[in-house]
């Protein structure tokens, strides 16, 4: 049951990983500082002198001393629209406000006014889809002018943009999600429904505003003049209009009635899953950065992370002599039990059919599942075609794409082309996903995708009758090469929000524990499995 | 013996009795007032009989009560305790009387101790040295220097019917003493309607020390002696056994000397005889003289019983019902070193006022002795003296055992009330005091100094800071991805906020106040009554957690205007153009939809206009009375 590691923690090996996750970590760390930084000296300056609090205080003053808070999007926007907008202009992340854990998005007036950027919509839109799915009351700091007007094309029209953001808070407070919003700068045209919307909704007096149209848009229109505190301040809106609740004296004022607010809700976690006592693992977490090789091509044994991220290292591999290219098992990750699926190999046949049987067993029994993504595909070849290895892929994806239990994607390597899918990519829609600074993603690898275009290219030239060297061959693949290279690192990725964020390896477990603890605020609804083609 | 006595006493004491009194197999009763019925001392007893109000002479005072709270209950016997009854006669007469034993010496002794003069002549008479001086009718001035000169300079003329320093002269030369008599006289006069005088030798540095005393009745021994000189107006602070310097003649002739007393009244229990001493020349056997006797328990009893290993109430006990002594002199030898603090509440920066409070928090250290008759939770109320403890440690030498009270004074924690243990460990802690170098007026030589308000440190205030957050050890505490969240925290003592960060990392909470990274100290911190206490060095502090929610948004800018709230009638106005009026001050009533509305005042100011009369039809939102404008609005 308790796994046995079989690394030498003195090695040679074990202090080259080390130092080559150290270095990609400090990539990663200075990115997210960058992000954390927001607008700068001179903005938060004049954020501060206007009696606001910064950012990211206002979220630590919102939630409980002491409370985690798993950032969603750290270095989102990163290396996008020049470096205007780092964090995409809006904090994300769950966190607890009396012990329950919330979502709080809060916009950060620091970087460009709070003004929505193409990610900046995609992020505080991810984070209402986690709020949905993840049952968690939502906290609205708002501070915003509104759309980005120069983006406005990739702001406003389509379905996952700025409107999105209203609808989300519509539905979920159908659906029973409480939606808070504390007003503490502006909430211009689109912006004046995040509190409009909101069931219950505080403003800071003096500093919050909440209008359709500014005084200069008024001023345009109608010819009235009038100040934006008559026009739409907190003394207006809590005592004449009635969007808004609360009247706050300042920011701390108002994070504290958001508190208040947010202890009245009324709500219990679902018993959904049977939590053992903590237990440290056998083997110290911090020992990640040296069995996991600094090279993806290097191949390694999986358990040698897992027995670094479950209670007492231990694990209950389910099957462990048949497709042993995935390893599936049962642990617990801080008291919660776990069904994991993680790959140590390429995916055969055999090893895509285990992994639907297990994630079948979790589905019956309720427990969430935490797929360890390290994977360049399924195997290709003949044989395998041919004996229908598509067709027991489409098992497992059926399995992972139907399953009702939480799943928690962690990419500890690489996750290229159609293992992507089979475990739990993206498109499966996990509770959450989240990569190592060592990962990369992409369709399939720089090397293989240049070698099909210059196979192609090679064909076409030589069907009419030319010639092409092997350097200018090389010549060809060197842009597909370097594109595929970028466009695959993790902190690309992540700017995209292609997932939630780039984690410290050594911190997995608290990740995986905050992730599935926040998932299972939500009920686990019974699952319906699609055809599996047998 | 017997079964079962009762404790006519409250609070330490009759908890300390108790607790002899079980561990002797005896059942125990106690009485008490109004004010003490969930008293500790009720809560050990077996039966507890309640006597009456709160005020002493209603209870504790109520000897008939007592009694027949004794007969009631079936004991037989009847313990006094210190103060309250225990050393009146008339009290130990009515016990007999009603057939049960009183645990304590006769009324005989009680009487003849009790009367200061004659019990000097008393003890005089058996070869005790008492305070050279005269004590006789002769008031003439002559004669009186007469008699200083023989007592031999300095002397003290004191009032006979005297008190509290009136009529108190020290004359250190005979060309000095008729103006002293003098003036001491007319002040006597005054202030006693009786200007007789006494001369007594002045001792230059006295000291006081007291000999324990036991006796059956037929014979007595001595418990050695206890030092009692330090004192802040005659309020014994810290005592110790044996005196610190007490060469071992000396001590054999206070022994000796206190026996002989004790035998020359055919003294029955326990009892101390104390002497003053002359220290100016250290301690000598040719310079103690008689003061008194307390034909009783002494507070400060548990010193004695720490050197030599003798339960005291056990002793009087076994006494009472009629045993001999259980050890002769020569079995009886002092062993180590004893101190007792009396802890107080009292407000000592405030000239040690006595304090009341409920205690929030009460705790011990391990390895002191603490004689207590309160709980957590318990009230020191003003119906009696503020004692909350008294601390005592023993130790094989002086030196240790001071080391030991100076650490159980700084690891006592009391909350709730202010105390004299900040005042107790500096004394501790007093080099004079280390020295052995002890006399009843050291603590007025050096009040100011012993006499410190403990201000809360960095580390006090970031261990309340962090109390403030209530952390508990829930998973992934204070986990963040990259960037540590920083959560403002405050904290205040009176008018006095201290804000600080709280950051969680690796290596556990830190608490930045002041611009300071702190690790929070790991000070005892102890949240009762809505407080943080904080214990650090002998001192409570207590802070309250800010409550962010304390406070309501004024509405914005309360406007000038106060406007009618809907259309009435105005009925009344009771402001006038150029008073000054308060927020929530009545302006004017408006009556409408039959009810009266009243008007008040959104804000401090003065007004500045009043535009409708009483009787005026207004309708709604029409402007009533106008403030004048704010000077910040102006400046603005």
């Amino acid at each position: 049951m308790k796994l046995t590691s079989r690394i030498l923690t003195g090695s040679d090996a074990f202090k080259a990983n080390r130092a080559a996750h150290l270095g990609m970590l400090d990539t990663v760390a200075q990115a997210a500082a960058l992000a954390a930084a927001g607008g700068g000296d001179k903005a938060m300056a004049r954020h501060v002198a206007r009696g606001k609090l910064p950012p990211r205080e206002r979220v630590a003053d919102l939630l409980d001393p002491g409370s985690p808070f798993l950032e969603i999007g750290a270095t989102a926007a990163h290396g996008l629209y020049d470096g205007a907008a780092p964090c995409a202009g809006v904090i994300a992340g769950i966190g607890r406000i009396h012990g329950q854990e919330v979502m709080v998005v809060c916009n950060d007036a620091t970087v460009k006014g709070g003004t929505y950027y193409p990610m900046t919509v995609k992020k505080h839109l991810r984070a209402q889809e986690i709020a949905e799915e993840c049952a968690l009351p939502c906290v609205y700091l708002v501070d915003s002018g509104g759309a980005n007007l120069p983006n406005q094309d990739e702001v406003f029209p389509d379905r996952d943009h700025f409107g999105r953001i209203f609808y989300n808070q519509a539905r979920m407070s159908a659906k029973g999600i409480p939606q808070i919003a504390v007003v503490m700068g502006s909430c211009t045209a689109g912006g004046a429904y995040v509190p409009a919307m909101s069931d219950v909704t505080i403003i800071v007096k003096e500093q919050g505003t909440i209008f359709l149209a500014g005084p200069p848009l008024v001023k345009a229109a109608t010819g009235e003049v009038v100040s934006a505190e008559d026009l739409g301040g907190g003394d207006v809106h809590t005592r004449l209009s009635g969007v808004a609740d609360y009247l706050a004296e300042d920011d701390a004022h108002a994070l504290a009635l958001a508190r208040r607010a947010a202890s009245h809700l009324n709500r219990a976690k679902p018993a959904t899953v049977q939590w053992q006592s903590v237990e440290a693992p056998a083997y110290d977490p911090e020992e990640i950065l040296g069995v996991v090789p600094g090279d993806l091509r290097t191949p390694y044994d999986i358990r040698e992370v897992i027995a670094r991220v479950v209670d007492g290292s231990r694990f209950d591999e389910f099957k462990p002599r048949f497709g042993e290219t995935i390893v599936t098992g049962f642990a617990h990750v801080m008291g919660c039990p776990v069904g994991i699926v993680a790959n140590n190999g390429v995916l055969f046949s055999e090893a895509a059919q285990k992994a639907a049987h297990f994630v079948e067993l979790c589905s019956q029994r309720n427990i969430p599942l935490v797929f360890l993504q390290n994977i360049t595909g399924f195997m290709v070849g003949r044989k395998y075609e041919n004996e229908g290895i598509a067709r027991h892929g489409a098992k497992m994806v059926t399995a992972v794409a139907t399953t009702n239990v939480p799943k928690i994607t962690m990419l500890v390597g690489g996750s290229f082309g159609a293992g992507n899918y089979g475990m739990a990519g993206r498109a499966y829609q996990p509770r959450f996903l989240w990569t190592w600074p060592n990962s990369r993603i992409s369709v399939m690898g720089g090397e293989q995708a240049a070698g099909v275009l210059a196979t192609v290219k090679r064909d076409g030239i030589e069907r009419t009758g030319g010639t092409w060297t092997p350097e200018e061959e090389a010549e060809f693949k060197r842009p597909t090469i370097e594109m595929f290279d970028r466009q695959s690192h993790p902190l690309y990725a992540s700017a995209r929000l292609w997932d939630d964020g780039i984690i410290d390896p050594r911190r997995t477990r608290e990740v995986l524990f905050l992730s599935l603890s926040a998932a299972l605020n939500a009920p686990v609804e019974p699952t319906r499995f699609g055809v599996f083609r047998m | 013996m017997f079964q079962k006595i009762l404790i006519a006493n409250r609070g330490e004491i009759a908890c300390r009795i108790i607790a002899t009194a079980r561990r002797m197999g005896l059942a125990t009763v106690a009485v008490y007032s109004e004010a003490d019925a969930h008293a500790r001392h009720v809560a050990l007893a077996d039966e507890s009989v309640a006597i009456g109000g709160p005020a002493p002479r209603d209870s504790y005072l109520r000897g008939d009560a007592i009694i027949a709270a004794a007969q009631a209950t079936g004991a037989q016997a009847i313990h006094p305790g210190y103060g309250f009854l225990s050393e009146n006669p008339d009290f130990v007469d009515a016990v007999e009387a009603a057939g049960l034993t009183f645990i304590g010496p006769s009324a005989k002794a009680i009487r003849a101790m009790g009367l200061k003069d004659a019990a000097k002549r008393l003890m005089s008479e058996a070869g005790v040295p008492v305070v050279p001086g005269y004590h006789g009718d002769n008031q003439d001035p002559e004669h009186l220097a007469g008699a200083a000169e023989a007592i031999g300079w300095p002397v003290l003329i004191k009032a006979v019917a005297g008190g509290g320093g009136k009529g108190m002269r020290k004359v250190t030369r005979a060309e000095d003493f008729a103006a002293a008599l003098d003036s001491a006289k007319g002040e006597a006069a005054t202030a006693f309607g009786n200007d007789a005088v006494l001369i007594e030798k002045y001792v230059e540095k006295p000291r006081h020390i007291e000999v324990q005393v036991f006796g059956d009745g037929s014979d007595a021994v001595h418990l050695f002696e206890r030092d009692c000189s330090l004192q802040r107006r005659h309020q014994k602070v810290i005592e110790e056994a044996p005196a610190p310097g007490m060469p071992a003649e000396m001590r054999a002739a206070m022994g000796e000397a206190a026996v002989r007393a004790s035998r020359a009244i055919g003294y029955k229990g326990a009892g101390t005889i104390e002497f003053i001493v002359d220290a100016s020349d250290g301690l000598r056997a040719d310079r103690f003289w008689f003061m008194e006797m307390n034909t009783r328990l002494q507070v400060e009893h548990p010193v004695t019983e720490a050197i030599t290993g003798v339960d005291l109430v056990e002793w009087q006990i076994r006494v009472a019902a009629g045993e001999a002594l259980p050890l002769r002199q020569d079995q009886l030898a002092i062993k180590g070193h004893a101190f007792e603090a009396r802890l107080y509440a009292e407000d000592v920066p405030a000239g040690f006022l006595p304090a009341t409070g409920t205690l929030a928090h009460l705790a011990f250290p391990e390895g002191a002795r603490a004689d207590t008759g309160v709980r957590s939770g318990d009230t020191i109320s003003p119906w009696y003296d503020p004692m909350i403890a008294k601390v005592i440690v023993h130790g094989p030498t002086r030196e240790v055992a001071l080391q030991q009270l100076s650490r159980a004074l700084a690891e006592t924690q009391v909350a709730g009330t202010v105390t004299n243990l900040g005042f107790l460990g500096a004394l501790a802690r007093h080099p004079g005091f280390a020295a052995g170098d002890v006399d009843t007026g050291l603590i007025e030589r050096d009040l100011e100094a012993l006499v410190v308000s403990p201000v809360p440190s960095a580390g006090v205030r970031a261990a309340a800071l962090l109390a403030s957050a209530g952390l508990t050890a829930r998973p992934a505490l204070g986990f963040t991805l990259w960037a540590p969240l920083a959560r403002r925290l405050a904290v205040r003592q009176g008018d006095e906020v201290t804000e600080g960060l709280l950051t969680l990392d690796a290596e556990g909470p830190r608490i930045t106040v002041e611009g300071e990274r702190l690790v929070p100290p790991a000070l005892p911190v102890v949240q009762a009554g809505g407080l943080i206490h904080v214990f650090d060095k002998g001192a409570c502090h207590s802070l309250a957690p800010v409550d962010p929610l304390a406070r309501e948004a004024s509405g914005g800018a309360a406007g000038n205007a106060t406007l009618s709230p809907m259309p009435g009638l105005v009925k009344a106005v009771f402001v006038a153009p150029g008073q000054a009026v308060a927020a929530g001050d009545r302006l004017a009533i408006l009556e409408a939809m039959k009810m009266e509305h009243t008007l008040t005042a959104a804000r401090d100011g003065v007004v500045a206009e009043v535009l409708v009369t009483p009787g005026t039809q207004v309708e709604a939102g029409a402007a009533l009375i106008l403030l004048e404008a704010e000077t910040a609005e102006v400046a603005a």
